[in-house]
Order: C-alpha cells, then sequence, then structure tokens
C-alpha cells in the first residue's frame, strides 16, 4: 500500500491464523528434525551397514509396494463402480471400505490371525495349499493390505469422478467399448489420482506398526525392528533405524509425486 | 429415421413417461422443451447411453434397444462439447476411426472433407483448451460425423456459445444437414434456433410429449397452455365461448369466426398487442382500455404489462413508441388487437 489512509488494523482473526499455522508447523517438524539431526554419522553408516536393518526396510518398502500393487489390481475396477453408479445400499459399501481406517491397528492384525488360524475353515484351506499367514511375508502383505486399500479406493475413486462421464460417453458413441473407453479416455485422465492413491496406499502400509506385530513379529518390519531396538537398547539405537526409514520412504515418494505432477504446458 | 415408442425411464428423482417420437430420415427434428424436461435423457436414451425401462427404440428400422452405444452408429455431439482434453483436435476428431471397418483412403477422404467444412485445418494440432468454443463445437461436430453415423443427436448445441458463433454455428449445422443427408435430431429450449432448422419439432415438459408437428404448425398453432408460453404466446386465459366469443376476467372477444378446434384458452402474442393512446378504430381490431402495471427493459424492446379488468396482458413495444406516448397519471392505456391474431385452443 503507497497511499495514505489505509493504515492497518489490528485483526485479531489474522493474528490467530498465522499464530495456530506457525504452532502446528513446529509441531510436526521439530520432532521429526530433532530425531533425523540427533543421532551421529557414524551411528547412521554403522546402521546402514546392518544386514538386518537393510533387511527390515527392504521388507517394509517392498510389502508395503506389493500392497499397493495388489489395491491397484483388485481396487481399480471397484473404484470405478463406486465412482460410476447409483446402486441400493452404495452408501453402505462406502462405510465397509472406510472401516479399516477406524478400527485400532492390534485389532486388525487380531481379525486377520483368527481367519488364518486352524480353527477357521479358511486357516485349513490354505494350510492345505501350504499358505502361512502368522509370521509371513505373506501375513504381513495380507495387514497392510487391509489397512491400505481404503486410501487407495478413495483415491481412484475421487480420481474417476473427476472425470467427465459425458466424455466416456461420447467415446461409447464412437464406438468404443467400455475396455477401449476406460483406457484411452478414462485412464489417461485419471492416472495421477490412482498413483497419488498407491503413494498414500503405500505411505500408510509403511507406517504401520500395530497390525504386524500382532501377525509377524519375523520377519521383522523396519517400524517393528525400531520398536524392538528401542525396548531392547533405547534411543540411542532405534534413532538411526528411523532415520533410515525415513529417509527411503521420502526419497521414494518424492520420486512418486514427480511423476505423477500434471505436465505444466502441453500445447 | 428414429422411431420411438412409449418409451419409460425411471431415474432416482425424474423420469421419462411414455414418450413417442416418429424422425423421417434426413428429415431435422428438433425435441423442445424447458431446462430439466428430460430432453437430454430421450437423446441418451436414443443413443444408448441411458437406462431404458420399456419402450422401444428403431433406428433405421432396426431395433436397438438393447444394443450397447458402439453398435449403434449415433453421433452425439453435447452443448459442453465433451472434448476429450488430453487429445489434440486433430487425436479428437480420429478417435471414433480405429472402430470403423473401411480402406485407409476413404477414411482419409473423409477427414479431409470435416476438417476442411469445418474449417479446422489451421487447428490440428493445437490442445482442446487453446480453442474457442466456436471452434471446440466444430471439432465435436467432426469428430462425430467422420465416423459416418446414420443420425445425429445435438443436446443444445449452441446454447454455450456466444451470440455471434451462435448464428455462424447455426449456418454450419444447416448446410451439414443439407450436404448430408442423414437424420438429425436436436434438442433445444430455444424456439428461435428450431423456427430457423427444424423442419418438424415435438415439445416436451416434464417428461412428456405436449405437442409435435411441423416447426411452424407448433410455433403458430399450440394445443397446450404450456406449449403456447414456450413459443411466445405470452398471453394464455382460460376462457369460455358462446358461438364466435370468447368470455374470460369480465371481458368479451368477439372473433366473428368459430374457434377452430378444441374450446377452452383464447391466447395472442405479445407482438401482436399494440399499445396506443386513442382506441383503434377499425373493423378488425378489438380495443381495450387498460392501466399500465409495470414496465421491463429488455434491451431492443420493452415488455409492458398492461392490467384490463381482471387479466394482465404483456406487450411488446419500442422504446420510442413508449416515449411517444404521453402516459396518464392513471397509466391509462388502449391495447388493440387484431380479432385474427387470437388463437383458440
Amino acid at each position: 500500500m503507497t497511499g495514505s489512509g489505509h493504515e492497518k488494523k489490528f485483526d485479531p482473526f489474522r493474528s490467530l491464523t498465522v499464530f495456530s499455522t506457525s504452532v502446528i508447523f513446529i509441531f510436526i517438524l521439530l520432532p521429526l528434525v530433532e530425531m533425523v539431526l540427533q543421532p551421529s554419522i557414524d551411528s547412521l553408516q554403522e546402521t546402514i551397514r546392518d544386514k538386518d536393518v537393510l533387511r527390515a526396510i527392504w521388507l517394509s518398502v517392498y510389502a508395503s509396494g506389493l500392497a499397493a500393487l495388489i489395491s491397484f489390481v483388485f481396487g481399480t475396477p471397484f473404484a470405478f463402480v463406486l465412482a460410476r453408479r447409483a446402486f441400493f445400499g452404495k452408501r453402505f459399501v462406502e462405510s465397509v471400505v472406510d472401516l479399516p481406517v477406524m478400527i485400532p491397528h492390534p485389532v486388525v492384525g487380531i481379525a486377520i490371525l483368527s481367519l488364518a488360524g486352524r480353527e477357521h475353515w479358511l486357516g485349513q484351506v490354505m494350510q492345505g495349499v501350504g499358505v502361512r499367514v502368522m509370521g509371513s511375508v505373506t501375513g504381513i502383505v495380507a495387514v497392510l493390505l487391509f489397512v491400505g486399500l481404503p486410501f487407495y479406493i478413495n483415491a481412484a475413486k475421487a480420481g474417476f469422478e473427476a472425470v467427465p462421464e459425458r466424455l466416456e460417453k461420447v467415446s461409447r458413441s464412437l464406438g468404443a467399448s467400455m475396455t477401449g473407453t476406460f483406457l484411452r479416455i478414462t485412464f489417461p485422465l485419471a492416472w495421477r489420482s490412482m498413483l497419488a492413491g498407491m503413494i498414500m496406499c503405500t505411505a500408510r502400509a509403511i507406517s504401520e506398526f500395530g497390525a504386524i506385530v500382532i501377525v509377524a513379529y519375523h520377519p521383522m518390519t523396519a517400524p517393528v525392528m525400531i520398536y524392538e531396538r528401542f525396548t531392547a537398547y533405547g534411543m540411542k539405537y532405534s534413532q538411526p533405524v528411523a532415520v533410515w526409514l525415513i529417509f527411503v520412504s521420502l526419497v521414494l515418494f518424492l520420486f512418486l509425486r514427480l511423476v505423477s505432477l500434471p505436465q505444466k504446458s502441453r500445447s | 429415421m428414429i422411431r420411438v415408442d412409449k418409451l419409460c425411464i425411471d431415474l432416482p428423482g425424474f423420469s421419462i413417461r411414455s414418450v413417442d417420437l416418429r424422425v423421417e430420415k434426413g428429415e431435422f427434428f428438433t425435441l423442445l422443451g424447458p431446462t430439466g424436461a428430460g430432453k437430454t435423457l430421450v437423446l441418451e436414451a436414443i443413443s444408448g447411453l441411458a437406462p431404458v425401462t420399456s419402450g422401444r427404440i428403431l433406428v433405421e428400422g432396426r431395433e436397438v434397444t438393447r444394443i450397447p452405444p458402439e453398435h449403434r452408429g449415433i453421433g452425439i455431439v453435447y452443448q459442453d462439447y465433451a472434448l476429450f482434453p488430453h487429445l489434440n483436435v486433430f487425436q479428437n476428431i480420429t478417435y471414433g476411426l480405429r472402430y470403423q471397418k473401411e480402406d485407409q483412403r476413404e477414411t482419409q477422404r473423409r477427414i479431409e472433407r470435416f476438417t476442411e467444412g469445418l474449417n479446422l485445418r489451421a487447428l490440428l494440432n493445437r490442445s482442446i483448451q487453446n480453442l474457442s468454443g466456436g471452434e471446440r463445437q466444430r471439432v465435436a461436430l467432426a469428430r462425430a460425423l467422420v465416423v459416418s453415423p446414420s443420425v445425429l443427436l445435438l443436446d443444445e448445441p449452441l446454447s454455450a456459445l456466444d451470440p455471434n458463433f451462435r448464428e455462424d454455428l447455426r449456418k454450419v449445422l444447416k448446410e451439414l444437414h443439407r450436404d448430408m443427408g442423414i437424420t438429425f435430431l436436436m434438442v433445444t429450449h430455444d424456439f428461435a434456433e428450431a423456427l430457423f432448422l427444424a423442419d418438424q419439432a415435438a415439445v416436451i415438459n416434464e417428461g412428456q410429449i405436449e405437442q409435435f408437428g411441423k416447426t411452424a404448425e407448433v410455433f403458430q398453432r399450440p394445443r397446450t397452455p404450456f406449449v403456447a408460453g414456450f413459443v411466445g404466446m405470452k398471453n394464455v386465459f382460460e376462457a369460455t365461448f358462446q358461438g364466435d366469443k370468447a368470455l374470460f376476467g369480465g371481458l368479451e372477444i368477439d372473433l366473428r369466426r368459430p374457434p377452430d378446434g378444441e374450446k377452452g384458452f383464447i391466447a395472442i402474442r405479445p407482438e401482436d398487442v399494440v399499445l396506443s393512446r386513442e382506441s383503434f378504430l377499425h373493423e378488425e381490431y378489438l380495443s381495450f382500455r387498460g392501466e399500465i402495471l409495470r414496465v421491463v427493459d429488455n434491451g431492443p424492446y420493452y415488455d409492458v404489462f398492461v392490467k384490463v379488468k381482471d387479466r394482465v396482458f404483456q406487450a411488446f413495444t419500442t422504446k420510442s413508441a413508449l416515449m411517444e406516448m404521453p402516459l396518464g397519471d392513471g397509466g391509462g392505456v388502449f391495447l388493440n388487437m387484431k380479432r385474427a391474431s387470437f388463437h383458440v385452443f
């Protein structure tokens, strides 16, 4: 403002927004930054040379990625139906999809175990074909899929909803089948949302601890290892693993975010 | 040729009730109705894009009611163009060609024809985002026509355009229809468009067809109060008839001819109501003294609402005509209406 007469008045609401923004920002970043900065370079180097740590981080990334991939395969058609069709009980179906978000994590683990146990027929069938859930990568992936699926489905659904149905209709009228329309119209317009959904699904899965620890203490994922080192040896030994997990996740997400960013100009 | 028999569509909150339509081969037909009357739904049902509850749809003599849209050979052009935003102009136009079974040369010829005919040559490599409304609509037309549909459905194709583009595209549509000889079925809420373009028209209201016939016929002789209002006959009154006379709201109108058709309503267009300070003393005119209630400025013309006894008439007048009429304090004015201008139904 160059002219006079428009002096800034004190606005309590404006001050409040500035204040709360900075408080929240600090609240989130300060502990993280502190944790990342506390371990010495030596301890970080030592940790990353530890085969167990590498294996745990790799398992976390790999199992989470696999969960996201399975979400993509099974969740995509499902999300599409949710986005396009109105049917009786749709609200109910949508609530069911959101259930895993609300259930306490250990409960998720117990629920899955109770299905895979020897007392349950499904558990017996799985045992018959040699599928083991308890203490296995299969179990870990199953648990991660359970907690991550809602994130993928909701993001993909939002992506499909953002594609005008008219475009699909025109495509059909021009001779394309439903499959052709999905591949040539819907997917090219919604893939960024789908990828974003997979990122969120992976992120949610990587951070899972409570359910995994019930289903599979071993093989050890990174969060379980961090917990174990914390209880057994204390802060100093758990921090470097945590830093490496954060680092690997960040690199991964940054990469995926870059891929999914809309291009600035396409003319 | 399009035939729709007893088409019913039930959607949550809206339904189409037993719609019948006959569109002859090569005709330009308009389906008229206000927003929310179910026009788009009828179009989508014909092209297989909306679920049909009951009834039959025949296109070129073939029943298509249960055939998926991609096998119907019906083109559709929407008001909002519905161009594929991730494809450029050329890719949009040629989108449907891979589903056509014919040789390359023929395809190429048709691409040429429509890019030339619709003046799109210079735009082929442009992205959709950089086109004007008129250009977008021409791309949508080319995209629909290049796959040689037997029928082209147009959903308010001119409504989203600026007035000057609208006139251009109206001409384009007329020429395309003349040159291609295929059936056009257009949906619109604008009667002027229908009069300019279409041979035949049907008026739909709340999911039901109210009247259909030659466009000019519907315009001149509406058969229901709704259609009358829709085609611009703003003054519609329920009346009782005695011989040649119509009686309503304390008024008596001697038509000097037995009313044709059913009797129940009398109507006159606002442009046929002439305002004056003195009563017209002319055999052919009926004059009533009334009182001006309000005047609405519509730019090129004024809407004047005049109360005569218990009824309010609407009249159009020019600004200068209104200025030249020194209206008294009471707003007293004469309404002069030609007997022949009254329409009875």
